[in-house]
């Protein structure tokens, strides 16, 4: 079948009744998780994970993926009325629309945002329907060395191109693959790291530590500042939607712009939050004179945020599904749950399971589009969510975290564990390591690790076999450049400076 | 000491988690020797990729700590005294939680819970608190118990109920 058929299969996979109905409680419930500090997209898919066993694998995906829609729609309701960014990525958002929501133009900011939000995903989604088949098919080739160089190039462009020390990158990355070690090796059969314990045997489980660390860690940090809301409020009217709709068309080139490179962020895995930054910052230098500043509450200051954010959050998922290589932290927590359905992630995803992967990027037209109508409606239902004491949505979250980190494997022990995580993502986030390659590498750890050493065997332990062939050598090297940059860039700097010196 | 404890300062908190990261790659680094980190005939034995990783971050984690140990100690802080207490009230009542958990189960615990953040953090009446606690525990009890069969620990109070 070609590929329009499958994708019109796919359709109708989505528009079934109750998976309209599992899309719009997903969105409902990402919105409210993105909404609320301290539950986070990736969080509250790890949280829902497991309660999702009773339905079908595309229904499963379906009302997961629309949570991380919901999430992402989310952040931006808070940033723009009471400046808190629900998202790390909603955090370029609040510099123009909080001042917008202050100047009374709230309902235009949101509108904006929500807009862009759509237009940003839905350029995404374009982009994941034509390219990921095509990557999969070219995967279809990779052998073991190859799947090791895609990893290695995910992470070492992580440490290369991430904003924070590329040393303290390096270290959260190690741990992840270590704690990944921890337990049963399947090749041996022998125990790793366990010291004895029983309870280790079954290893570190990714969802607890996502759980940990992302919600935990999360509420240790907002009760630390001592949060208190304070926030204009908004009904957004339909007469101003049409305005704003109507306005919107003159900044088709900032949207295009921004969606680029929320694309290409996502898909290397940058992320979105650093997306979002990088097209706001885009945005500003080459906007034109005169107006409101940047700032101040300019309309530009919205839309190339959020276009680029929610573009690079939904390309996440195309390495996820094409390669296995998760784009993102909640790509990671959606393929882990994958494998706990039963499927294999990776290239042959397209070829074995065409109705599934076809069903959710079906899913996310359709999601997106009902996400865009619901979040409009509804925007100061959830933006009363924030009225409730945080006394109470702490207690809550807790509550909620410590039945997802038990319902995992149904242990007591890994609650204790995710209590553990907590406490170092609060560490590591004042810190400034960064989270997000600690998880990629704790659900990647056993695959690279196997690729890693079929690759070893295959070659009798001669690392040349990462360079045996242009394809493989390539990617290897791509991967070594990308590692290598920040020194690169320091030495260059240093050799520039010394030369100023010289002539100057 | 008689100094009262004001703050810790960002350079202690870096050495500590430095440290710790440097402690944790040495255990694995230990481990993988004894089980193995050479080659066997049938390929590279299990703890072959655990210990380079671990030498890996056993070297980033010492070049960490030695580069804090740059650092002053009083120009940047990571907590002071009044933010600890506040993470301390709520991590101190979630381990609590977590740690009467298999005696208790998780619905007493949970109800235990939002009351006494209600009353202590946000300044709620104790029997607005106390039912808000009560409505948490049996809406868990009916979403997971009841619609998703999901079975949560259980203590005496439940045993008691029937369940």
């Amino acid at each position: 079948m070609d590929q329009f058929g499958l994708l019109m299969n796919g359709f109708a996979v989505a528009l079934e009744p109750w998976n309209i109905v599992l899309m719009m409680i997903g969105i409902v419930l990402g919105v409210v998780i993105g909404v609320l500090p301290g539950l986070g997209g990736a969080n509250g898919v790890a949280i829902l994970l497991p309660l999702t066993f009773t339905l079908s694998p595309v229904s499963a995906i379906i009302l997961l993926s629309c949570i991380y829609w919901g999430a992402l729609f989310g952040g931006a309701i808070t940033s723009i009325l009471f400046n808190i960014p629900g998202e790390p990525w909603s955090v370029a958002t609040t510099f123009d629309g909080y001042p917008m929501a202050q100047s009374g133009r709230a309902a235009e900011a949101l509108t904006a945002a929500f807009t862009s939000s759509f237009v940003g995903a839905f350029v995404a989604i374009i982009m994941i329907t034509f390219v990921a088949p095509l990557v999969a098919g070219f995967a279809l080739r990779f052998g073991p060395p190859e799947f090791f160089a895609v990893m290695f190039l995910a992470f070492a462009s992580f440490i290369g191109m991430g904003t924070g020390s590329p040393l303290k990158t390096l270290m959260a990355t190690m741990a992840g693959f270590l704690l990944a070690c921890v337990g049963l090796d399947s090749v041996t059969g022998s125990l790793r790291l366990t010291f004895g314990a029983t309870e280790l045997i079954r290893g570190f489980d990714f969802l607890v530590a996502v759980i940990g660390l992302f919600g935990i860690g999360e509420i240790l940090t907002s009760i630390e500042e001592g949060l208190a809301f304070r926030g204009a409020s908004a009904r957004i009217d339909f007469s101003v939607v049409r305005r704003t709709w109507a306005e919107l068309p003159r900044y088709w080139a900032l949207s295009l712009r921004s969606s680029f490179i929320g694309c290409w962020m996502g898909v290397t895995p940058a992320g979105a939050t650093p997306a979002s930054f990088m097209s706001y910052g885009v945005a500003r230098r080459m906007s034109k004179p005169g107006g409101t500043p940047f700032g101040k509450g300019r309309i530009e200051g919205v839309i190339a945020p959020e276009t680029a954010a929610h573009a690079a959050g939904v390309s996440a998922l195309l390495p996820m599904l094409a390669l296995g290589v998760p784009g993102s932290p909640t790509a990671a927590v959606l393929l882990g749950g994958l494998m706990m359905w039963g499927l294999q992630p990776g290239p042959m995803l397209f070829v074995e399971q065409a109705e599934f992967v076809w069903g959710l990027i079906a899913s996310m037209y359709i999601g997106n589009i009902v996400g865009l109508i619901l979040v409009l409606i509804a925007v100061p239902w959830f933006a009363a969510i924030l009225r409730v004491p945080f006394a109470v949505i702490a207690a809550l979250i807790l509550v909620i975290c410590s039945i997802g980190a038990y319902t995992v494997n149904n242990a007591w022990f890994d609650v204790v564990v995710m209590l553990g995580f907590g406490a170092l993502g609060y560490a590591m986030k004042k810190l400034d390591y960064p989270l997000a390659p600690l998880v990629l590498a704790l659900v990647l750890g056993s695959r690279t690790e196997q690729a890693f050493r079929q690759s070893m065997l295959s070659s009798q332990g001669d690392l040349g076999v990462f360079w045996s062939n242009w394809l493989v050598g390539t990617i290897m090297t791509a991967g070594v450049v990308l590692l290598f940059w920040p020194v690169f860039s320091r030495v260059r700097g240093a050799i520039k400076v010394q030369l100023a010196r010289r002539s100057g | 000491m008689s100094r009262r404890f004001s703050e810790i300062s960002t350079r202690a908190a870096e050495l500590g988690l430095a440290a710790l990261f440097a402690a944790v790659a040495g255990l694995a680094i230990a481990d993988s020797l004894r089980i193995g980190a050479g080659w066997s005939d049938d390929g590279p034995r299990s703890g072959y990729f655990p210990f380079w990783i671990g030498l890996i971050l056993l070297l980033a984690a010492l070049w960490q700590f030695a580069s804090a140990l740059g650092m002053r100690a009083r120009d940047r802080t990571f907590a002071t005294r009044e933010e600890l207490g506040r993470v301390a009230s709520v991590f101190i009542p979630a381990a609590v939680h977590v740690a009467v958990m298999p005696v208790i189960g998780l619905y007493v615990a949970s109800a235990l819970l939002v009351a006494w953040f209600m009353t202590r953090i946000g300044d709620f009446r104790i029997t607005i608190a106390a039912l808000s606690g009560i409505a948490t525990a049996v809406v868990a009890f009916i979403v997971f118990e009841i619609w998703f069969l999901v079975s949560l620990p259980k203590g005496p109070l439940e045993t008691w109920l029937g369940y």
